[in-house]
């Protein structure tokens, strides 16, 4: 039997609060390398600072962050800058820098980083634009994209350093059914082909469980449907600051609770 | 200074205000202070320092010129009007060039660098920082005080020197043509009256003063805009504030400035 996969992002009894506001409590949960955990909950549960708080954009006022196998509540700054080389996120409005090309902004942690030449800073730009069906934009200025356009960029930004994890936070908001499909189905193949370990913010649950009952088929070039269990998903519902579930997409369909249930029949 | 995250009109109790300004006080000093520090550490932004340099210096030639050159000849105007009475018209160059290289050449230059540039440090900052621009340029790995803040706080040091050297100039031109061609003064005495008159005080004051101004455009503007709240509004709040607290700073400093180098070198 194969030894189980390590724990790349681990919160425990997390809290945090802005003004004596609490905004999360105690909040814990574990995941795996290779496991795409889909967090969950109403609006202003927490889920957006719990991203901030993996990537150490936050600082929780109580409880440890650990991810891949550093503590990112402890580390100053100066040393979560090298951490951050292997985490991407991809904000809820994209957050591309609005005065520089898609090209700059996909290359914009290689310039910064100096490690590769100008010519393989361009082969990777591509790389990363062409996973997202994005080249033709490569000379556009980000406010010429239209919005679903603008969240791919922040994907293949995301993925210039071939990230161990990635973090989304509402990947499709606020995007047309048909955008939204797709931007899921270039995550699900970020999982499935490029086995990135993810933690994925929504307040969708169609997202959630599309995540769970689909995988990516290299043959058709699209999704096709496969069981939940091979998915390597899994649910995180926030609600009143507190983890309600952490669980299998069969365990929070299946779930008694009376506020999952609401939840899940809204 | 506090932060301009308050509500606007909001009667706040004393120690809350108090609190709050003490508080902006100690972030603004942080920021001052880690700005300074990151000259010295890696990586540098040259390139970054050189745009910022090329924006605040060259796009602010214009207004610098203008200012300077007509805030000299309306020297010269009135001051010869005053002196005439006393029969010292004769020393219109040297009361323009004292006035000028001592108070309103700096404290010209550096009010109407602030509402350019602290301005617009505030605005572009302050956009970037309510649209995730900052948090995504530290999720990227970069440090955004680097970055951003020490690259504008050099340019603006070394921009507002040499502005207000140009302001300082082209004041003692306009105070020229103005004497010489509507008063009928001597050129050759106008010159000679005007350089003879400026001492190591007044040299020291012209040369120090637009350092600190440079100083106090761009820490105010960057923290304003680094510290901006509240979406589009917020980033208003901050420009408008960022230009009002400059201007103030400006105009205390010059004073503590101008008495700290009068009991140093005396009047």
């Amino acid at each position: 039997m194969p030894p189980p996969p390590p724990i790349l992002i681990e919160f425990d009894h997390v809290s945090l609060g802005f003004g004596g506001v609490p905004v999360l409590s105690e909040v814990s949960f574990q995941v795996k390398r290779g496991e795409t955990k889909v967090i969950l909950g109403e609006a202003g549960a927490g889920k957006s600072v719990a991203l901030k708080l993996a990537i150490g954009l936050l600082r929780p006022d109580a409880g440890r962050v650990e991810v891949l196998g550093e503590t990112v509540s402890a580390l100053p700054e100066r040393e979560l800058y090298e951490l951050r080389r292997r985490i991407g996120i991809v904000f809820q409005e994209s957050a591309l820098f609005d005065s520089l090309t898609v090209r700059e902004n996909v290359a914009y942690r290689l310039e910064e980083e100096r490690r590769l030449d100008a010519e393989a800073i361009e082969a990777r730009v591509r790389v990363c634009l062409a996973t997202v069906e994005l080249e033709e934009a490569i000379d556009k200025m980000p406010a010429e994209l239209s919005g679903g356009m603008q969240r791919r960029v922040s994907i293949a930004r995301a993925l210039a350093t071939e990230p161990e994890i990635m973090l989304y936070d509402s990947p499709t908001a606020g995007l047309d059914p048909i955008t939204a499909t797709n931007i899921m189905e270039q995550i699900i193949k970020l999982r499935d082909v490029n086995k990135v370990t993810a933690l994925l913010v929504s307040h969708r649950l169609q997202d959630g469980f599309l995540l769970a009952t689909h995988c990516w088929d290299a043959a058709r070039n699209g999704l096709r449907p496969s069981p939940p269990e091979n998915s390597h998903t899994s649910f995180l519902v926030l609600h009143q600051q507190r983890v309600v579930f952490d669980g299998t997409a069969a365990g929070l369909r299946g779930s008694a609770d009376a506020y999952l249930q609401h939840f899940l029949q809204r | 200074m506090a932060p301009p995250q308050g509500e606007e009109g909001r009667a706040w109790p004393l120690t809350d205000w108090i609190q709050g300004h003490l508080a902006g006080l100690g972030a603004f000093s942080v920021l001052t202070g880690t700005a300074f520090r990151n000259i010295f550490s890696r990586p540098f932004y040259g390139g970054d320092t050189l745009l910022q340099m090329d924006a605040i210096g060259v796009g602010s030639l214009p207004i610098v010129v203008l200012t300077g050159f007509f805030t000299g000849a309306v020297m010269a105007l009135q001051l010869a009007a005053t002196l005439s009475q006393y029969g010292q018209i004769e020393r219109t160059g040297q009361l323009v060039a004292l006035s000028l290289v001592r108070e309103l050449g700096p404290v010209l230059t550096g009010l109407m660098v602030a509402g350019r540039n602290a301005a617009g440090m505030a605005s572009e900052l302050g956009s970037m920082v309510v649209t995730e621009q900052v948090d995504a340029m530290r999720a990227l790995g970069t440090d955004p005080m680097k970055k951003l803040v020490t690259p504008r706080l050099l340019a603006t040091i070394a921009m507002m020197f040499f502005l207000v050297i140009i302001a300082d100039l082209c004041g003692l031109l306009g105070g020229f043509l103005y004497a010489v061609l509507s008063l009928g003064l001597d050129a050759r005495q106008y010159w000679y009256t005007a350089l003879q008159a400026l001492g190591a005080t007044d040299i020291s004051q012209g040369l120090i003063k637009p350092v600190v101004f440079g100083i106090v455009v761009a820490a105010v503007g960057c923290y304003y805009g680094m510290s901006a709240r509240g979406g589009t509004r917020g980033v208003g709040r901050a420009t408008t504030t960022s230009v009002v607290a400059a201007s103030v700073v400006i105009i205390l400093s010059d004073f503590l400035i101008s008495r700290v180098l009068i009991g140093f070198f005396g009047a």
